[in-house]
């Protein structure tokens, strides 16, 4: 007697069959799930700042090192004989806000020990490359613009013209 | 009989005891084994210890200290979590009133101390484990299982270290989160990341990489402590009583503790 009449007609070799489309889809769906958590992880909208921000008239800024915007914009304006420039508050070790010191004229970070000239040029302790320097431009009232989304990491490109302004 | 040998046996056949100890009086082979097997508490344990196991030169107990370091991180950790709230506004403030205004002002320090201790005794243990070769085979699984432990342990003191929201607080997990940034293929600044895009279009970049996941934004923020808080206080906990069930059980089903096999 056939053992498949026995079973509703199912044999063993069509139930694996279904058995093994089971696990498949079982395996699919919680890897998609799995998916979806994981990008439900990565929001789509953030409440952070705008990066672009008014900065004054660029004759309000003396010679040397500009901290006015350091705890709102983690930005320093520095101002030198060739013009101004915007300078990241980021040390480009591991990311703390290094202090500058006026009586040695360098940034100190309190992290790790790395120091920065004021052109952002590092000297000392692990930071691998100078601190980033953000786009800067004059908008038609005159005020400085700084946009922080536009940024170089390279001495190479301080040259570059939307990253200083001339005075 | 006397009256209290009397009580004690009826109680002993009462349908309330006997629904809940389901063998009887634990005083031959069979019934001390029942007491251990039928007690979910219990039957993580092996019935029986070998002598070499309660030797403390031999184990240092080292486990044993992690275990009850993990109850009472739990325990600490939930009374602290009556009164913590984990928002920029609040945060810094409940930290100093647990210490300041709360009674039992020591809590805090508890859960601290005790963390502190958690990782030491975790590489003390682990290192009793490597000199006694209890990873060889057929322990090697278990011994995966443990490292995974040691992973999440830190990973609690990680996000523990983020929750009391002060400078210090707030630089190491920058620090931290940098680090994640230089992760292989997941991190904004890691090796290999440049590879992974198509055309002139990056898949890894600022907004979506390993650093964006830790702090759910650019900076840190309000989404990165309530997203340490959870992680800290649900989700690594979560994981971490799973696998000490699963290595407790593995250490009886591979041939017990700390015993040439």
């Amino acid at each position: 007697m056939n053992q498949s009449n026995e079973n509703n007609g199912v044999t063993r070799r069509e139930f694996l069959s279904w058995f093994w489309l089971g696990w498949i889809t079982f395996s699919v769906v919680l890897g998609g799930l799995g998916a979806l958590v994981g990008r439900f992880l990565f929001p789509n909208v953030l409440f952070e700042k705008p990066s672009k921000f008014r900065a004054g008239a660029p004759a309000t800024y003396a010679m040397g090192v500009d901290e006015r915007y350091k705890d709102t914009e983690s930005v320093w304006v520095v101002r030198n004989s060739s013009g101004i420039f915007a300078l990241s508050t980021v040390c480009t070790h591991l990311g703390c806000t290094p202090n500058w010191l006026p009586g040695e004229q360098k940034f100190k970070c309190p992290c790790h020990g790395s120091g920065y000239r004021a052109s952002g040029l590092h000297f000392e302790g692990p930071a691998p490359r100078p601190l980033e320097r953000f786009a800067i431009s004059v908008d038609e009232t005159g005020q400085i613009v700084i946009d922080k989304s536009k940024s170089v990491k390279f001495q190479t490109d301080w040259d570059k013209p939307d990253f200083k302004l001339k005075v | 009989m006397n009256p209290f040998r009397k009580l004690w046996n009826y109680l002993r056949e009462t349908q309330i005891w006997t629904s809940i100890v389901r063998h009887k009086y634990p005083d031959n082979p069979r019934d001390k084994s029942l007491a251990v097997l039928t007690n979910v508490f219990l039957h993580l344990h092996p019935v029986k210890t070998r002598k070499s196991g309660v030797r403390m030169s031999f184990t240092w107990c080292m486990g044993g200290l992690t275990f009850f370091l993990f109850l009472i991180e739990t325990v600490t950790g939930i009374l602290l979590m009556f009164y913590y709230r984990p928002t920029l506004e609040f945060a810094y403030n409940d930290i100093i009133a647990l210490r300041e205004h709360v009674p039992l002002g020591i809590l805090r320090e508890i859960h601290r101390w005790g963390a502190h201790s958690m990782v030491i005794t975790v590489w003390l243990h682990m290192f009793r484990v490597f000199m006694t070769g209890s990873y060889k085979p057929p322990r090697e699984f278990n011994w995966g299982v443990g490292v995974i432990l040691l992973v999440l342990t830190m990973l609690l003191s990680f996000t523990g270290y983020l929750l009391p929201w002060d400078q210090l607080a707030i630089w190491a997990i920058t620090v931290g989160a940098n680090m994640a940034a230089a992760t292989p293929f997941g991190g904004v600044e890691g090796p290999g990341t440049m590879l992974l895009k198509i055309g002139d279009v990056p898949l890894v970049h600022s907004g979506n990489d390993a650093k964006f996941g830790l702090l759910a934004g650019r900076f840190i923020g309000g989404a990165t402590l309530l997203r340490f808080y959870v992680l800290h206080c649900i989700a690594i906990p979560f994981v971490v009583t799973l696998l000490i069930a699963l290595h407790f059980w593995r250490v009886r089903k591979d041939g017990g503790i700390s015993g040439p096999l």
